[in-house]
């Protein structure tokens, strides 16, 4: 199993590394910049003017200890933070140059093009095929063939397809942890938005299940720009094309990952990856 | 030692399962007592002819039904007044049911053993059912027809039965007439007073409407000769016959059978009769109306009521508390206000119930309903139509008196529902509500479910507070019939829990009742079981449909 791992993680990296000159020479465009972004709980400061960018079709991974707000800086991609009263943010996120905290946005929408994946697998307890045409559903798609096919791609998009073709009208609940993670997340691209946010995705799964999941990602960044956090520095490194450390609430550093592995900038993220805290 | 067994714990699982038995004791108890006494009500019980020596010494024959018996020690006996000889340790008493109260003008008596003579159990001696002065006992002598004797004997018997048979369907038929048709003819008629009346008032009163509510009554008031005519007949015939009992005293009693309800002999009977005799006296029970100021007959407008009252109670409560619920849970901002009101919604159940139906009789009843009828039914003033007690506040009563409960069921359901399923909506772009409505309302209707069963149990018992908004001793029709709009919220009706009082303290004749108010009891208990039941098996399957996430 070990080996296996490790042996894994060194094809995923050459092929990153090996990408990563091809990439360089396309002009990379930005399609979320973030400008000079606080956030406070009440009278506590969760995020120190964070200043970002994350290239399209482009994985960005969030790195840091528990606490450093990655979670929190995620959220703010597609406001989830608007669900805690007491949360209170200033400066700005541009997804496509747009300020998405303008008071004209329609926070419905925003969320339609920018999808999120929890933590926890969190389908509804409604069959396989209603978990994933519920955004749909909700936008007043209620033709039958369309949703079928929606449905039957973004099966086929999060590879769970083959396993749940036979199963659609199924109670969601009574799939595996793996496979619901999956079909969350087929829920998610279901309504083909433009960014994904995955909130450290695998951290409640199984190896295997784990492995899965990161492959998906892998083909999902084809079509989306993929922001996640990660407790995990190899999961990082495996399926990221650029890493941001935070610590304390602050963005330490961002680069490509393979820079930032081998050759960080600031003492603080080099200790961070060898392991000397967090 | 002891210490060792203090310390095992197990004085502690004692204690416990000691609480837990005689709940569990209670609770048999009190449903054994109910059940035993009211499903043996309807059993026929033997009737004994006893040669009894009076106290003066003279010797009389009794027919009596043998209802309870007591056993007194001599002192005590000795002490309440009876002359006791020196060997006699106890004094046994028998309570009888004599019947005959238009006659003797008593239907119970005690009387003591050592006096009895003879007894014995004769196979002729009849039990005649009437609709008025309870059971008459006796030996049946004759059938008349118009005053002549037609069959006595060993005759009358089989003739008795049939003359019966066709009587009571002729008394089937005059109150399907008296009833139904003239009751439709009557409420049109009342219907077409309140139109003259209504365009009296609006100053419409032309001739064209003259001319529309004459026609219309002229109308009616042929089809009523016509049933009248036709009543009068079946009246004509149904008092015709007529049967003759000797009693105990060897009088001889003409009854009619217009006043008879059925005649058997006890004493008679097979196990098989008696089984197919308790059916029909348990069907009359559940499907007639009642009789003799309740203490006969069926209370079949009673269950009809509880379980109506019930309906419209839950289909006003359900959605009044889910949608406050709602409010306080997931829109109201939590903080003290939330709190106070929460506090206060709590203690609204603890409010004594006969206080809610002071509320209603002087908020919904005097104000609410003497507003409408101004405003709405001007034109049957000075008569109340929803001015007075009556259904629908009786409901609105009931649905304020449980709203609480529904509150707080829904309130935990909504608070159970995880923060993950929620977010996992709105991050696929939906909207609270539209996050409410598909995911957080179905997942919490198994705890709007447990809201609607704790209040319809607490609803369909309770009695204090509809004594004051709309139940009555004895309602003349149901609350839904055959006459347009159907159902009439604005009517009184009867309630089974009412009805146990009713009959158990407030009649003519408690003691002949009492089995009644068992069976009546019973019968409440049956149908509250019944209801909930119906809401457990729909909670039951949302349960499974919506369960939660685990972990």
């Amino acid at each position: 199993m070990a080996s296996k791992e490790v042996r894994t993680h060194a094809i995923d990296m050459n092929s990153i590394l090996r990408g990563q000159g091809k990439k360089a020479a396309e002009q990379n465009e930005i399609s979320i910049k973030v400008e000079n972004l606080n956030l406070f709980y009440g009278a506590k400061q969760a995020l120190h003017t964070i200043n970002m960018e994350m290239p399209k079709k482009r994985v960005t991974a969030y790195i840091g200890p528990s606490g450093c707000g990655k979670s929190t800086l995620l959220r703010c991609i597609n406001r989830m933070n608007d669900l805690v009263d007491s949360a209170r943010i200033e400066g700005k996120i541009l997804l496509d140059n747009e300020n998405i905290y303008d008071k004209s946005v329609n926070v419905a929408a925003l969320r339609r093009r920018v999808g999120m994946v929890f933590q926890k697998p969190n389908p509804f307890p409604k069959s396989i095929f209603e978990n994933v045409a519920y955004g749909l559903r909700i936008q007043g798609i209620n033709d039958k063939r369309i949703l079928e096919e929606t449905v039957e791609n973004a099966l086929r998009g999060a590879a769970l397809w083959d396993e749940m073709k036979d199963r659609l009208n199924d109670n969601a609940l009574g799939i595996s942890g793996g496979q619901q993670q999956r079909l969350v997340i087929a829920r998610a691209i279901a309504i083909e938005p433009e960014v994904l946010l995955l909130d450290e995705p695998a951290s409640a799964l199984d190896p295997i299940s784990t492995l899965k999941i990161e492959e998906l990602i892998n083909e999902l960044k084809e079509k989306y720009t993929i922001v996640i956090v990660t407790h995990n520095m190899q999961q990082a490194a495996r399926v990221s094309d650029y890493t941001a450390f935070m610590y304390m609430g602050e963005l330490i550093e961002i680069g490509t990952t393979s820079e930032l592995f081998t050759n960080p900038k600031k003492k603080q993220t080099e200790d961070y990856i060898t392991g000397r805290y967090g | 030692m002891i210490r060792c067994w203090i310390k095992s714990g197990a004085p502690w699982i004692w204690l416990n399962a000691a609480a837990v038995s005689t709940c569990l004791i209670m609770i048999i108890g009190v449903l054994g007592l109910v059940a035993v006494r009211g499903i043996g009500h309807f059993w026929p019980s033997q009737v004994t002819q006893f040669s009894y020596q009076e106290d003066d010494g003279s010797i009389k024959t009794i027919i009596a039904e043998k209802i309870d018996a007591s056993v007194t020690p001599a002192a005590m006996a000795k002490a309440t007044g009876f002359k006791m000889a020196d060997n006699e340790e106890t004094l046994v008493q028998y309570q009888l049911k004599t019947g005959n109260r238009d006659i003797t003008g008593i239907d119970f008596r005690w009387i003591q053993e050592r006096n009895v003579k003879q007894q014995d159990t004769p196979v002729e001696i009849i039990v005649v059912e009437r609709r008025e002065w309870g059971n008459f006992y006796g030996r049946l002598v004759a059938v008349k027809e118009n005053g002549t004797a037609i069959a006595s004997g060993e005759k009358a018997w089989s003739v008795l039965q049939e003359k019966l048979a066709s009587t009571l369907s002729l008394f089937k038929d005059i109150i399907r007439l008296e009833k139904k048709d003239i009751g439709t003819i009557n409420y049109g008629l009342e219907r077409l007073r309140l139109k003259e009346k209504k365009s009296q008032l609006d100053n419409q009163w032309d001739d064209a409407a003259k001319k529309q509510v004459a026609e219309e009554r002229a109308g009616l008031e042929l089809d009523y000769k016509r049933l009248q005519s036709q009543l009068s007949e079946l009246y004509r015939n149904i008092k015709r016959d007529s049967l003759v009992v000797e009693t105990e005293s060897g009088a001889e009693v003409e009854i009619s059978l217009s006043k008879v309800v059925r005649v058997y002999q006890p004493n008679a009977m097979s196990l098989f009769d008696k089984m197919g005799f308790y059916g029909s006296k348990v069907v009359e029970f559940l499907a007639d109306d009642p009789r003799e100021a309740n203490t006969e007959g069926g209370i079949f407008p009673a269950i009809f009521g509880t379980i109506m009252m019930v309906i419209i109670m839950s289909i006003i409560v359900t959605p009044f508390g889910v949608i406050a619920a709602v409010y306080l849970r997931e829109y109201a901002k939590q903080g003290f206000t939330t709190r106070l009101i929460r506090i206060a919604v709590n203690n609204l159940a603890g409010v004594p119930s006969v206080v809610y139906g002071v509320f209603g009789l002087g908020f919904f009843v005097y104000i609410l309903g003497g507003n409408i009828d101004q405003l709405f039914f001007p034109e049957a003033s000075p008569a109340p139509v929803f001015g007075t007690p009556g259904l629908l506040w009786a409901s609105i009563t009931l649905a304020l008196l449980t709203l609480p409960v529904v509150i707080v069921s829904t309130e935990e359901g909504l608070a159970r529902i995880p923060k993950s399923i929620r977010e996992g909506s709105l991050a696929l772009g939906a909207t609270k509500l539209e996050t409410l409505w598909l995911t957080v309302l179905p997942m919490a209707s198994p705890a709007m479910m447990t809201g609607l069963i704790l209040a319809v149990a607490r609803a369909a018992g309770e009695v204090a507070p509809l004594m004051l908004v709309g139940v009555v001793k004895l309602a003349p029709t149901l609350p839904l019939d055959a006459n347009f709009p159907f159902l009439h919220l604005d009517r009184k009706f009867m309630h089974l829990g009412f009805h146990i009082y009713d009959v158990g303290f407030q009649s003519p004749n408690v003691e002949a009742a009492r089995p009644l108010v068992y069976a009546t009891a019973l019968l409440l208990v049956l149908v509250i079981v019944g209801l909930n039941l119906a809401a457990i098996v729909i909670r039951n399957n949302l349960r499974e449909k919506y369960r939660a996430l685990e972990g």
